[in-house]
């Protein structure tokens, strides 16, 4: 089965000045939605990515150059990823559906490439 | 990263918001009271990196354990950053190693440190220095973890008017001076009042029929009962009155479920299905009533407790025993005088005396200022008027009350008892003309 990656991107501070009750609320919505995935036998890996810090670098005839980034202040960041496994897009979609990211944010679905690797 | 077979975790109901009082009371031991902003920022912060990431994560296996060890390194970076408070580094580490092994070790005995600590934040927050709209709202902001917005829907207020008075509140504890120590056994009692006081004043604003969203109504009963409880569990606070009070909330959640119908109109409580009860609350509350008669003290939380446990251990409103009621509202009405008690007073005479006399008391009471305006006062008039078979006159009253300010249930609950009687009135008259 293809394995699927859900990008989590979002916007700074979505989540500022929310009460604990709210919060807590949050996350058991994503638990409930992640142990609906495990059951399914879908989950793969996910990861929170480090709000702050992050480098990008990039090398320009040869040149290495390493800055700062992406800041916080920035429209919108990528908060993590999930990897699923999905028989196609189609699929993944339906799986992705009811994220409870989707009242926060969007999230990117992008299928990875076996490069002829074979399917697990 | 979690493991695909990762166990499943599941959330203490109320936990973050139970959790960030815990983890303000250790927090504001360490940085002062008067660093309550500090404290709460750091408890903030914490929470906010769980909600970040436990849904990549997954939640922890402990994670109480999980968010104190958070909010213990947020809180070092903080006392770091500041200058000020970097002395209070060691006191820290104390403080957070002491609660870390309270949450890690199993109740009860974790659960009495963090008790403890959080006692005295409730004694802070019902400081007499503090006005008492101030101390409620300081006690669900600080103890029980409610947001300003959380607390406005309760109470129906502005956001920005909750957000002043608490900016106020914490003012006066600065100038004022107040800290987080417990009331010395001198002024225990004392003190102990204005807790009660406020533990009683959210328990009634959850209670009372207000339009405020329902949840949060629920959330503020519940909330008292455990603030009450958590008076219990400590040994300097566990008086005879608190039994007594926490006996009374126990009593009247318990009826809480019966209170409304279907459609969420207000049931009078002759009209409640006493099957919707519940069974458990009760039980507790009249063990808790028990407890509150170890000792001399008759508070008027005792006689509130002892009406509503008449009431709960009746079969039927008929089967109720009036002439006791009566008894212990003569003496509710003696130690604690106020135009509501003597309300109730009158309805409980009209049931052991007859209407003609529940009516002869409230005319008395009519000269009342307070009792022109307020609903119930025409309200119960009516229903003695109708017992008596004064219907014209009754529906006048029901009239009168739906023009006192009153609630959006209530205004429906007046219309019904208007409607119910107009119904009665053409029957009569149907059955003259036949």
């Amino acid at each position: 089965m293809a394995k699927f990656m859900l990008i989590v991107h979002e916007k700074p501070g979505t989540y500022k000045g929310m009460s604990p009750e709210e919060m807590q609320r949050i996350v058991e919505k994503y638990q409930a939605w992640t142990d609906k995935i495990r059951a399914s036998g879908r989950y793969v890996v996910s990861d929170k990515l480090m709000e702050e810090g992050g480098k990008v670098i990039t090398a320009q005839k040869g040149k290495l150059s390493v800055l700062d980034g992406p800041y916080s202040e920035a429209k919108e960041v990528v908060g993590g990823y999930f990897t699923l496994r999905a028989a196609n897009y189609e699929e993944a979609i339906e799986l992705t559906r009811d994220c409870p990211h989707l009242q926060y944010g969007r999230i990117e679905i992008r299928q990875t490439d076996p490069m002829g690797c074979g399917e697990e | 990263m979690i493991q695909p077979q990762a166990q499943v975790h599941e959330l203490v109901e109320h936990l973050f918001r139970h959790e960030a009082g815990r983890m303000l009371a250790t927090l504001s031991r360490v940085f002062g009271l008067e660093n309550l902003d500090l404290a709460e920022e750091v408890v903030q912060e914490a929470l906010l990196q769980a909600l970040r990431q436990w849904p990549f994560q997954g939640i922890p296996d402990n994670p109480r354990a999980w968010l104190t060890q958070v909010a213990r390194n947020k809180a070092l970076d903080l006392l770091r950053r500041r200058a000020s408070l970097r002395r209070k580094e060691r006191e820290l580490e104390q403080q957070f190693a002491a609660r870390q092994s309270a949450v890690a070790a199993t109740e009860p005995s974790g659960a009495a440190v963090l008790g403890d600590e959080q006692l005295a934040m409730i004694f802070a927050c019902c400081h007499p220095g503090l006005l008492p709209d101030a101390q409620v709202a300081l006690t669900l902001k600080a103890v029980s973890g409610f947001s300003v917005a959380e607390i406005a829907r309760a109470f129906l207020a502005e956001d920005a008017t909750i957000a002043q008075r608490l900016v106020r509140a914490k003012r006066r504890i600065r100038e004022a001076g107040i800290t987080l120590n417990l009331p010395p056994p001198a002024e225990l009692s004392a003190r102990l009042d204005s807790v009660l006081q406020v533990i009683y004043l959210l328990f009634n604003e959850g209670y009372s029929a207000h339009a405020g969203e329902n949840l949060v109504r629920q959330d503020l009963c519940g909330e008292a009962i455990r603030l009450a409880c958590l008076l219990i569990e400590q040994p300097a606070t566990a008086l005879p009155r608190v039994h007594a009070l926490l006996a009374l909330l126990y009593l009247q959640a318990a009826r809480l479920p019966a209170r409304v119908d279907s459609d969420g109109n207000l049931l009078l409580l002759a009209e409640q299905d006493r099957g919707l009860w519940d069974q458990d609350l009760l039980q507790r509350g009249l063990r808790e009533l028990e407890q509150s008669a170890q000792g001399e003290e008759i508070s008027t939380y005792h006689l509130q407790a002892g009406i509503a446990a008449l009431h709960a251990t009746s079969p039927s409103f008929a089967d109720t025993n009036w002439p006791s009621l009566l008894g212990l509202y003569d003496q509710l009405l003696s130690t604690a005088p106020s135009p509501v008690v003597a309300l109730n007073r009158a309805i409980a005479l009209s049931m052991v005396h007859g209407p003609e006399a529940g009516l002869q008391s409230l005319d008395e009471l009519g000269a009342d200022p307070a009792m022109r305006s307020y609903y119930l006062f025409p309200a119960v008039r009516a229903d003695l008027l109708r017992r008596l078979g004064r219907t014209d006159e009754a529906a006048a009253c029901y009239r009168h009350a739906l023009a006192c300010p009153c609630t959006e249930p209530e205004r429906r609950f007046l219309q019904r008892r208007l409607e119910q009687l107009a119904a009665v009135v053409e029957r009569n008259h149907a059955a003259i003309r036949t």
